[in-house]
């Protein structure tokens, strides 16, 4: 764990920090002197410490939210992890490898990160069966491994409920703006990675409904652009449910402006939030 | 730029200035910061004004400050889409245009939805300038458009934290989320456009995207914005 990196994240967030922390020297003295004497294991722990101090309060409700989200990215890393190098990844084209390898770091270094704000409040990883069997190894993705267009579809699934699943707590984070303002800013980042295995499965034009092509880097409607079995189908189309609407606060984005919004182009310009309830009904099959 | 509403000044109105004139020092570095606070302190509010169209108060300036942004990129894709850059592709069409589409939807539901909630308090159409870019060529499209939507997300994302906790604020907070990762897919597909690959390239070493304040943001958006704005009354 990186003790500066935490605090150029906050110092990033929320410029006021060190205002928050009596002065600035004096924070960064007590810092040299934390630093200086304790041991790596209770950085979180002092780190907790002074954002108690810097914000009044000891982020009860913030944690539970941190810990469902380092639950999600504990699954979107672990499955990164798990594809990067089987065989179905072997056949991917040597620039979508390096791609799949660029995602896989990011959610790894999510996992580090919510670990270490969360300290010792952090929960452990669950264990996983990404055939969604709830530990049978038989569910509706069995010899996902072996198949890069499952692998993919897959991957575009996890990370557009990422970004449903996150923008659904912000929320909830409101009486921490560090805490939102870093769960936004990895709620960003995976909406960055689903654009971007949505052009990868465009490319690779496989398990793709003909009736919902193009797949394009944003969720058209409540199309998945997903078709592997019935099983898998309905367990994915969860994941897009509620994408269709078309109206924002009491707006009808339909035809808004002039013809540019068609009700397909006004479910695009607007992803929509995922309660924790629905997040973890999604998740449930490929937790142990 | 006569202000479009006024809130007197409050009990802690002292501290208030305190924390502006911090995140003056910050931003705009210290001579400036000094010569504004000093001319402010002679007018009957003490918040400093650059005499442009100002965003207001608390969330309503906030969503102003979005419409701002959603003005610029608007009229940035309508551009593109209206002149397409020499060796334009299908897909590019494609996707520029969907771009185009959801820009506008953005822009004209902030419209409407400001205009619901605080008609006197909307700004205006803001006036931009685009002559920096050449719209024929797609290095200087492709490159403005990357900047424009890694702008966008940064703002979302370092705005989310100025809403507030009360009335309207948890519903503005959750209308912001839902735009910022559809600024986010049209990052990382213009940043595949221009280097295939690069869909998350400005991350940083925790793999998160990076956030930026009303200040920092309306000084890179300055270059292409020719209406003066005044953010000066935004939350902080």
């Amino acid at each position: 764990m990186n003790l500066q990196n935490i605090f150029s994240q906050i110092e990033k967030v929320d410029p006021e920090v060190y205002d928050r922390l009596d002065t600035r020297r004096k924070a960064m003295k007590d810092f040299a002197r934390m630093s200086g004497k304790i041991a790596l294991a209770a950085v979180p722990l002092a780190v907790a410490s002074m954002f108690k101090k810097a914000y009044g309060q000891t982020p009860g409700d913030v944690n539970s939210i941190l810990n469902f989200a380092l639950t999600l990215e504990y699954l979107e890393a672990e499955f990164y992890n798990n594809i990067v190098g089987s065989p179905g990844y072997l056949t991917a084209p040597a620039a979508a490898q390096n791609e799949l390898r660029k995602i896989r770091d990011d959610e790894n270094k999510h996992v580090i990160f919510l670990k270490s704000v969360l300290g010792a409040a952090a929960v452990a990883k669950p264990t996983f069966d990404f055939t969604a069997g709830n530990g049978s190894g038989t569910g509706p993705f069995a010899g996902y491994l072996g198949s890069y267009a499952v692998q993919l579809a897959m991957a575009q699934t996890f990370e557009d409920t990422g970004v449903r699943a996150y923008k659904g707590q912000a929320p909830g984070l409101q009486s921490n703006r560090v805490a939102l303002t870093a769960a936004l800013n990895i709620h960003s980042v995976e909406g960055r990675h689903a654009a971007h295995i949505r052009q990868m499965r465009r490319a690779l034009d496989a398990a793709i409904p003909p009736a919902q092509k193009p797949l394009k880097p944003w969720i058209t409607l409540n199309y998945s652009g997903i078709t592997y079995s019935p099983a898998a189908d309905m367990a994915i189309q969860a994941s897009y449910n509620g994408e269709e609407l078309t109206t924002q606060a009491g707006v009808n984005i339909v035809g808004l402006g002039g013809t540019y919004n068609t009700p397909g182009a006004a479910s695009e310009g607007f992803d929509e939030p995922l309660t924790a309830a629905q997040v973890l009904a999604i998740v449930d099959p490929f937790i142990v | 730029m006569k202000r479009t509403s006024f809130s007197p000044p409050s009990e802690n109105g002292l501290s208030e200035f305190g924390m502006q004139r911090r995140n003056m020092l910050k931003y705009f570095g210290a001579s400036a910061a000094i010569i504004t606070i000093g001319s402010a302190c002679n007018k009957s509010d003490d918040t400093p004004s650059n005499g442009g169209v100002d965003l207001g108060t608390g969330d309503v300036g906030i969503l102003n400050y979005a419409y701002a942004l959603e003005q610029l990129e608007a009229a940035f894709y309508l551009q593109v889409v209206a002149t397409p850059y020499s060796g334009i592709t299908a897909l590019e069409t494609e996707y520029l245009t969907d771009i185009r589409n959801h820009e506008v939807g953005h822009r004209e539901f902030f419209k409407a939805a400001i205009t619901a909630a605080a008609p006197t308090m909307i700004i205006p159409s803001l006036e931009v300038d685009f002559s920096t870019i050449n719209f024929a060529d797609r290095t200087s499209v492709l490159s403005t458009a990357k900047a424009f939507e890694d702008l966008g997300v940064t703002a979302y994302n370092g705005a989310g934290q100025l809403i507030s906790t009360t009335g309207n604020g948890p519903v503005y907070l959750g209308l912001a989320g839902k735009i910022v990762s559809v600024e986010a897919r049209h990052a990382a597909l213009i940043a595949d456009l221009i280097t295939p690959g690069s869909f998350a390239n400005t991350t940083d070493a925790n793999g998160l995207d990076t956030a930026r304040t009303p200040a920092q943001v309306l000084a890179i958006a300055g270059t292409y914005i020719k209406t003066k704005i005044d953010a000066s009354h935004l939350p902080s």
